[in-house]
C-alpha cells in the first residue's frame, strides 16, 4: 500500500525583505500560513512547486513543507516551520511582532 | 592597530559599487537566485530563518571606538538595534532587507570594514587571542601576522573557489586562546634564539568530523611564513576533496593522506612559493607591524587601591572580569554579553556606543571582540577602572561572570539560522538564570559550557567542558551532552555522555552535571575539568541517566 501523503503548503523567502512567505491557492503569496494553500496530493504538489519557482522574482528559495489541516487554516507540523510562522525565541521580532 | 591606505579603500569602493550593481540586477530579474547567491554570499549577505543576515569580519577581533559606533549606527539604520557577536569575531545583523545591504557596505568601507569572504570556500575572518598585545605571558602581537594574512587572503585569485571554506587563527601566547587547534591553521607565535616565528597547526576543525590539528610544522620564521601559508593552502586546494562536501575540508585531506604525506606536498610547493616573494611581503608587514605598536602606558594606579578594597561588589566584578596585562598598572577588561538570561553574544547599539565611549576615553580606542561572544576593554588603565565599572552598571554591562557557568557561547540555532537543527539561544537563555537563581556559580568556578544547535558545530561545543549539540530526533528538539573538551593549548574533543535530552529537560541535566561535581571534587581548587580528568566520565553519566545505572546494577 502506498504511504499516506501528508498535506503540503508552498513556502519561501521574500525576495526583498526575506520574510517567510506561502503560496495562496489564487498564486500569490502571504505571510500567514493559515492562508496558504494547503495541498493534499503529490501531482498537484509537484506543480504548485514549479509554479512558485517561475515566480522567482518576488521569493527566493521556494519548497514544499508538511502542513495540517488546522481550524484557521493550515498548520506546520515540524518545529522549524512553526517557528517560521512566528520568529526567534528571543526576541518578538520577525512575524509575531505583529 | 591597522589604518586603511587608499588602495584599502578604493578596493572596497569599488567592491560594493560591483555588489550594488549585482543586487539591482537581482530585484530587476536579470540575475536569478542561482546566478546571485554565490554573489551575496562571497559579500557576507546570508538568508536565513527568517530574513537575510549580513555577516561582518571583525578581522583579528580588532575595532577601535568609531568602528564600533558605526555599527551601531548600521544596527539603528538598516536593522533592529542591535547586533549579534559570533564565534568567529564577525557581527551579524539578522534582519536587512536586500536593498539595504549595498548601503551597509558601504557604511562599513567608511571605516575600514567589509563583509567579504564571511562565507563562501574562501578563506574566511582571521581570528586571534582576543587579549592581543595586551597580555602579559604574550611572546609576540598576533594581529601583524593576522592582518597580513587578511590582506594575502582577501580576493586572493587562487583561493576563492577552495574545496570547503578555510579558517585561519593566530595566538601569540601559550595559553592559546584562540582555540588554534580547532582551526584549518592554526599558528602559534613563538620565540627561537632570540626569532619570532610560528609553530603551524593544520587539520583542526569541529562539525560533523571533529579533530584537534597537528603540528605541520615546529617553527617557521615570519619572513617565511605567507609563502609557507600558500603552499599548505595551494595543497590543500588541489588534494582536498571536491565530491563530498562532507569531506572537504582539509582535516580530511590530512586524515586521509596522513600529515608525512602533506609535509611532503608542502615542503616541495614551498620551494616553488618561496622563490616567488620578493621581499614586499615582509615591507608590508614592517609597515602593519609599526600601526599596531603598543600604545603609550601611563604609569600610576590612582586609587585604584582604595577602590578595590572598599567596595565587594567592584572587587568581585574586577576578580571574575579581569586579567593581567603586560603594563602593571593597567589591565584587560572583558565586558560580559552574557547578562544572566540575555541572548549570549548581543549588544544593544546603545551598548555599542557606551563601548566605543569608555574605549575613546580610557582604554586607548581598542576594543576587541572575543571568539567566546564578550567584548574586551584591552588596554583599561587601572586608575579609570572603577568609572569603567560605573559607566558599565549603567547600561547592562556590569555581569560579573567571565568564564563561569553562565558565561555560555551559543550559535544562533534556529532561531536564526537556515542550517540549525535546534534552537541554541533560550538553552543557555535558561542555563544562565538557573544558576543565577541557584547563586552557585562562584562556588563551581571556571566552567565553560557551549552550546550548537546543529553539528557544524558554531558553538564550540566539542571544546566544551560540557558541550551540548542540539538535534532533530524524529521532530523534536533533543540535546546531546559531551563532556571534558578543552579549548585551550592542549585542546580535546569532549565525550558524549550518553543519549539526548529533551529541551525541557536540558537545564535540568546540567544542573545535576554541575551538582555532582561539587560533590565529589577535591576541595574547591579543582576545577570542572579537572575533576573530570581525575574521574573519567562514570559519575557524570550516573547522575545524568540515574534509571539505567540502576539497570546495569540489576
Amino acid at each position: 500500500m502506498p504511504r499516506a501523503f501528508t498535506p503540503k503548503v508552498v513556502t519561501a523567502n521574500a525576495l526583498l525583505e526575506g520574510d517567510v512567505v506561502y503560496l495562496t491557492k489564487q498564486g500569490h503569496w502571504t505571510r500567514k500560513h493559515e492562508e496558504a494553500d494547503l495541498i493534499e496530493d503529490q501531482a498537484t504538489a509537484d506543480i504548485r512547486l514549479i509554479e512558485a519557482q517561475a515566480l522567482a522574482h518576488e521569493v527566493v528559495g521556494p519548497y514544499l513543507a508538511d502542513a495540517i489541516k488546522g481550524a484557521d487554516g493550515p498548520e506546520p507540523v515540524h518545529f522549524r516551520e512553526a517557528f517560521r510562522t512566528r520568529g526567534p525565541s528571543n526576541y518578538a521580532h520577525g512575524k509575531q511582532e505583529g | 592597530m591597522y589604518a586603511y591606505t587608499d588602495f584599502d579603500r578604493d578596493f572596497l569602493a569599488e567592491r560594493n559599487a560591483q555588489f550594488r550593481a549585482q543586487v539591482e540586477r537581482r530585484i530587476d530579474g536579470s540575475l536569478t537566485e542561482d546566478e546571485f547567491k554565490p554573489l551575496r554570499l562571497m559579500n557576507g549577505l546570508y538568508l536565513q530563518l527568517h530574513a537575510y543576515m549580513l555577516r561582518v569580519a571583525i578581522p583579528y577581533g580588532t575595532l577601535n571606538a568609531g568602528q564600533m559606533r558605526q555599527l551601531a549606527t548600521i544596527a539603528d539604520r538598516w536593522d533592529k538595534g542591535y547586533g549579534h557577536f559570533t564565534t568567529r569575531q564577525n557581527i551579524q545583523y539578522n534582519w536587512p532587507e536586500l536593498r539595504d545591504v549595498p548601503d551597509m557596505l558601504d557604511a562599513l568601507g567608511e571605516v575600514g570594514m567589509h563583509a567579504i569572504q564571511t562565507s563562501g570556500n574562501t578563506i574566511r575572518n582571521v581570528t586571534a587571542d582576543h587579549f592581543a598585545g595586551a597580555a602579559a605571558e604574550e611572546v609576540a602581537d598576533p594581529r601583524p601576522v593576522a592582518e597580513l594574512i587578511r590582506q594575502w587572503s582577501t580576493d586572493h585569485p587562487e583561493f576563492q573557489f577552495l574545496p570547503r571554506k578555510f579558517k585561519v587563527a593566530v595566538t601569540g601566547s601559550a595559553q592559546d586562546r584562540a582555540v588554534t587547534a580547532a582551526h584549518d591553521i592554526g599558528l602559534r607565535l613563538v620565540e627561537r634564539d632570540g626569532e619570532i616565528g610560528a609553530t603551524v597547526l593544520v587539520g583542526g576543525g569541529l562539525g560533523r568530523t571533529p579533530m584537534i590539528g597537528k603540528v605541520l610544522s615546529d617553527f617557521v620564521a615570519l619572513p617565511d611564513l605567507l609563502p609557507y601559508l600558500e603552499a599548505v593552502v595551494a595543497v590543500y586546494n588541489l588534494l582536498g576533496r571536491r565530491d563530498n562536501k562532507y569531506k572537504a575540508r582539509i582535516k580530511i585531506t590530512v586524515h586521509e593522506n596522513g600529515i608525512e604525506e602533506i609535509r611532503r606536498l608542502v615542503d616541495e610547493e614551498y620551494i616553488i612559493r618561496r622563490a616567488a616573494f620578493n621581499g614586499a611581503d615582509m615591507q608590508l608587514f614592517g609597515k602593519i607591524s609599526a600601526d599596531f605598536a603598543a600604545p603609550d602606558f601611563v604609569h600610576g594606579a590612582g586609587d585604584y587601591a582604595a577602590q578595590y578594597a572598599d567596595d565587594p561588589v567592584f572587587r568581585s566584578f574586577v576578580d571574575t572580569n579581569t586579567a593581567p596585562h603586560r603594563h602593571k598598572d593597567y589591565t584587560i577588561l572583558t565586558v560580559s554579553l552574557k547578562a544572566h538570561g540575555a541572548t549570549p553574544g548581543d549588544a544593544t547599539s546603545d551598548q555599542m556606543r557606551v563601548l566605543a565611549e569608555l574605549a575613546e576615553s580610557y582604554g586607548h580606542d581598542e576594543l576587541r571582540i572575543s571568539h567566546e561572544q564578550n567584548v574586551i576593554l584591552p588596554h583599561l588603565p587601572k586608575r579609570h577602572l572603577r568609572a569603567v565599572f560605573d559607566a558599565l552598571s549603567g547600561a547592562g554591562l556590569a555581569t560579573a561572570n567571565i568564564g563561569l557557568a553562565s558565561d555560555i557561547i551559543a550559535c544562533p540555532g534556529m532561531d536564526y539560522c537556515a542550517l540549525a537543527t535546534a534552537r541554541s539561544i533560550p538553552v543557555a537563555q535558561e542555563i544562565a538564570t538557573r544558576f543565577e537563581e541557584l547563586k552557585l556559580e562562584y562556588e563551581v568556578g571556571p566552567l565553560k559550557i557551549k552550546i550548537s544547535g546543529c553539528i557544524n558545530a558554531c558553538g564550540h561545543h566539542h571544546v566544551g567542558h560540557i558541550g551540548i549539540l542540539g538535534l532533530d530526533r524524529a521532530g523534536v528538539e533533543n540535546y546531546q551532552i559531551t563532556l571534558g573538551g578543552d579549548g585551550g593549548p592542549d585542546a580535546i574533543i569532549g565525550e558524549r555522555a550518553g543519549p539526548g535530552f529533551a529541551y525541557d529537560e536540558v537545564v535540568d541535566a546540567i544542573e545535576r552535571l554541575v551538582r555532582a561535581y561539587l560533590a565529589i571534587r577535591e576541595g574547591a581548587d579543582e576545577t570542572f575539568l579537572e575533576t573530570y580528568k581525575r574521574t573519567g566520565p562514570a559519575p557524570f553519566k550516573a547522575t545524568l541517566y540515574p534509571a539505567s545505572e540502576k539497570a546495569h546494577a540489576a
